[in-house]
């Protein structure tokens, strides 16, 4: 029997990553839709052709009804890390709390302010004034998610801070380690390239059912000549910069690496699997989880390393250690967490009997500037989360899951490659309409453009797993103390909310959608 | 220049900028007012239509401030984020809810095929109008009165799995339902809706170009201006002769300090003044209202900003603990123990010099659609409408 402070561990987890996919349902369409509508709208300032203005207005009164809902679990997300996360609020709010901060001044109100002038403002201000609106509204959009990915970075890398006794949290120590990580800079170009392509399917798979039924052909065909190129080139880019992040994690996160490669025995030109039966159970029999597998040999070493013969540590390197290759234990980062944490008991304990002597002793250990201090935070406080552990296995995560997704998200984003090149070619040679069975496809690609999107979001975050912080503080002390009935109910209460919610957002886009653009003028 | 900027004065001008979010988000409840008077201005769908295409091309200020507010507390005290929100979860839980039902009834509540039908979306509204600011009032009287809570740091050095590790600790199994038990927490909340309502009836007078409506807010407000004026006047007669915690500039030890926050007034007579200016412009933008001024929303604005302002300085300036715990004493927050490091506060700092700009461009942008008030003509010709 778990105890009930481990249950809201679990009901916080599931009630954040239940917002969080929530979230995520409407914020890709509304960063790359905003764009798209800004090149429409840009199309109609160059040209003056009323046809680009009706369809820059249709498109945006779509992103409209997606933009409102995704503020709205937006605001959750935000406040779930204090009711939900308190321990960690603190233990890494320092750091944390700026980008949400810079997020809230330099994006928010830019997208909130120009957003009001780009669906009230037709009329009223000029042309190029509401030009400019819609360009920063998209650009708003986007810095939000830039400063968010920064935060969510730093959870997977953490850099550019120091652990403060005196305060018992970290604390940052260069803002431009944080913001600019190699983590950071990878995970905001896939999100949003990603995103920009889930906007670009979105578009053409609404322009392919009005051209099935030979509705506003004229908008249909031109929305899909743009978002098909301007998707062809997000796709490729999204690629691009999902190859990085593989090479990124590979050495910040070797153990998600393995996991979403159900790598369980690590070694020299590793193969990359390219589908497989994972064991439900993600253990190994005969040092293998995957069984039917089709592998592409030395491929998982070259993209990770750039080497075809480089070294990929397994889980069980990771978990066990592998002295040939240098590979701590878990069981030796627990013993040393365990004295990091220690260390702070023992602190606790001086400055409450006053023991002027121990806490200098302990204080040098925790100075930076000292080699002791030096040495004691780089061999054991940089395995502080590690000491709150019951067991080296609690390290992996769920790896059918991670297999899973990683094979959904690749899989799905090499087929959208294709599709938006044949859709953009048919289109260009003018035998698109003929290809009905394509635009169906266009149209059944919308939701997998959604479950690819959800299924990055998934590797991710169960990848970083049992760590709200990697190597730093496990999801087991991060939460707040509430019971876990209470948690519960809010769980099924936002389940419910969000669902409702989510219902009214699909009725009232098919309903647009199936309404069309205004009225053309006379 | 870095020497000049210390911790300390930092603290306090975060405490000023978080002060300032706050007052310009009571300022902004007028959303809330005017969707909560709603109910008793608008008699016929088109009025109904034409009061909340009003307040909802607001919304969204509102509702950003609101965020920003969060992510700057966060940020700049995040010991005060991890206690309060963790700690007094079921209060701040049922404000997320309440601003959540209205991020979307505006955009929904007229579109075809919303499925739950407008009426539900409008209900949303008025739940959102009504208990939105009741309980954010009722959460904010907190920092006055106190909540039941424990902070020990090196909680961090206990083991996980029971949950000894979590730093910030609530003394009751009530999680934020305790503060219902201190009537002047509830007053201020009443405080705060009645007075979100008198600025939503003053804004509708301002905003909407009809007869109808003016007169109708006009009668709305006086009702609402005078229960707020009955509950604040209440409220802060009680707050000055309240006893305070005060902590030791030199220990940070805490003590409780009889008429704690009279004595903030007096040491800084320069918020005093703000507070009695405030006030004054308040009670003056009522008497505008009932003459059936349209400006009566500039005053009611602005004396909002600086009451709620000044009293926000006075809860946490002065070596005051902001964030009393009601089981111990010494586990109250203040802003010198519970702030971010000198490093972050720094480098927000430097983004704070955004926030003028950003005050500029809403200003502008707001001035170049919103020019002349909204008339039924205006929503009969169609266009982007709620």
């Amino acid at each position: 029997m778990i105890s009930d402070y481990l249950q809201t561990v679990d009901w916080s987890r599931a009630q954040f990553a239940l917002t969080a996919v929530y979230h995520w349902f409407f914020v890709p369409l509304t960063l790359g839709l905003g764009v798209l509508v800004a090149i429409m709208e840009t199309l109609y300032y160059r040209t003056g052709e009323e046809f680009w203005r009706r369809t820059t207005r249709f498109w945006m009164r779509l992103f409209g009804i997606n933009f409102a809902i995704g503020v709205a679990t937006g605001l959750i997300l935000e406040f779930e890390f204090g009711t939900n996360w308190s321990n960690y609020s603190h233990f890494v709010g320092d750091i944390f709390g700026a980008p949400l901060a810079i997020e809230g001044i330099m994006a928010f109100f830019l997208e909130t302010t120009f957003i009001a002038v780009m669906f009230f403002g037709w009329g009223k201000v000029s042309r190029g004034f509401h030009l400019a609106s819609t360009w920063l509204t998209a650009l708003g959009a986007n810095l939000s998610a830039l400063w968010i990915l920064v935060a969510n970075a730093w959870m997977q890398h953490p850099v550019g801070c120091s652990f403060n006794l005196q305060t018992v949290r970290n604390e940052m120590t260069s803002f431009w380690d944080v913001a600019l990580s190699p983590v950071a800079v990878n995970k905001f170009l896939h999100t949003v390239t990603s995103a920009f392509t889930l906007a670009a399917l979105f578009v053409v798979g609404v322009s392919a059912w009005y051209l099935l039924r030979r509705r506003e052909e004229r908008m249909a065909r031109k929305s899909i000549a743009l978002a098909s190129a301007f998707g062809l080139v997000f796709a490729l880019l999204t690629a691009a910069t999902g190859d990085q992040s593989g090479a990124v994690i590979a050495r910040v996160q070797p153990m998600k690496l393995a996991a979403m490669e159900a790598l369980y025995e690590g070694g020299q030109g590793a193969p990359l699997t390219v589908i497989g039966w994972v064991r439900p159970d993600g253990r190994p029999v005969n040092g293998e989880i995957v069984r039917y597998k089709i592998d592409i040999p030395r491929m998982l070493s070259v993209m990770s390393f750039r080497d075809a013969d480089a070294y990929v540590p397994g889980i069980r390197d990771l978990v066990y250690g592998n002295a040939k290759y240098g590979i701590m234990s878990t069981a030796e980062k627990m013993a040393r967490g365990r004295v990091a944490v220690g260390e702070l008991a023992r602190y606790r304990a001086a400055k409450e009997a006053d023991d002027r002597e121990t806490m200098t002793a302990i204080e040098a250990e925790f100075d930076a500037s000292t080699p002791e201090g030096e040495e004691f935070l780089r061999e054991y406080f940089a395995y502080f989360g590690y000491g709150y552990l019951e067991s080296p296995e609690q390290t992996v995560p769920n790896v059918p899951l991670l297999f899973y997704s990683f094979r959904v998200m690749v899989g799905a984003g090499m087929f959208f490659i294709l599709l938006l090149a044949a859709v953009w070619w048919f289109n260009h040679r003018d035998r698109l309409a003929e290809k009905r069975w394509l635009l169906r496809l266009c149209i059944w690609t919308i939701p997998l453009a959604y479950l690819a999107s959800q299924a990055g979001w998934a590797l991710a975050e169960a990848g970083r797993q049992p760590w709200a912080i990697q190597d730093l503080m496990p999801v087991s002390v991060a939460a707040s103390r509430i019971p876990s009935a209470s948690v519960c109910v809010t769980f099924f209460l936002f389940l419910a909310l969000f669902s409702a919610l989510l219902a009214a957002e699909i009725g009232i886009m098919l309903r647009q959608i199936a309404k069309g653009p205004e009225p053309e003028k006379e | 220049m870095n020497m000049l900027i210390s911790l300390q004065f930092l603290q306090h001008y975060w405490w000023f900028l978080i002060a300032l979010l706050g007052a310009l988000l009571v300022f902004l409840l007028f959303v809330q007012g005017g969707q909560a008077a709603a109910r008793w201005i608008a008699r016929s769908e088109e009025e109904r239509n034409l009061v909340l295409n009003a307040t909802g091309r607001k919304w969204e200020l509102t509702f950003t401030t609101l965020v920003t507010f969060g992510g700057a507390f966060f940020a700049s005290f995040p010991l005060f984020y991890s206690t309060s929100f963790g700690g007094a979860f079921y209060v701040w839980t049922a404000i997320l809810l309440c601003f959540v039902l209205q991020a979307v009834a505006y955009e929904y509540r007229r579109k075809p095929g919303n499925v739950w039908g407008a009426r539900t979306f409008d209900a949303f509204l008025t739940i959102n109008g009504v208990l939105g600011p009741l309980l954010l009032g009722t959460a904010v009287s907190t920092l006055f009165t106190g909540a039941p809570f424990t902070v020990d740091r090196f909680n961090l050095a206990e083991w996980a799995g029971e949950g000894d590790a979590v730093i910030s600790q609530w003394a009751t199994p009530w999680h934020g339902l305790d503060a219902l038990a201190n009537g002047w927490n509830i007053v201020l909340g009443a405080a705060v809706a009645l007075l979100a309502m008198t600025l939503g009836c003053q804004y509708l007078m301002n905003s909407v170009a009809d007869e109808t409506i003016a007169c109708r807010a006009r009668r709305c407000m006086l009702p609402a201006a005078l229960g707020f004026v009955a509950c604040f006047v209440a409220w802060l007669v009680r707050l000055l002769c309240a006893v305070g915690y005060a902590a030791d500039p030199a220990t940070g030890t805490i003590h409780a300090e009889p008429y704690k926050y009279l004595h903030n007034l007096a040491a800084m007579p320069y918020v005093a003044v703000v507070l009695l200016a405030g006030v004054l412009l308040v009670l003056r933008s009522i008497r505008m209202g009932w003459r059936g001024s349209r400006k009566a929303i500039w005053f009611g604005g602005s004396g909002t900003v600086l009451t709620v302002l000044a009293l926000l300085l006075c809860a946490g300036w002065n070596h005051t603990a902001y964030y009393p715990s009601l089981v111990d004493m010494q586990s109250s927050l203040t802003i010198a123990d519970s702030s971010s490091s000198l490093f972050t506060l720094r480098v927000m700092a430097w983004v704070s010099l955004l926030i003028p700009f950003v005050a500029a461009y809403i200003w502008y942008a707001w001035r170049a659609i919103d020019r002349r008030p909204l008339t039924r003509d205006e929503l009969r010709e169609g266009g982007h409408q709620y």
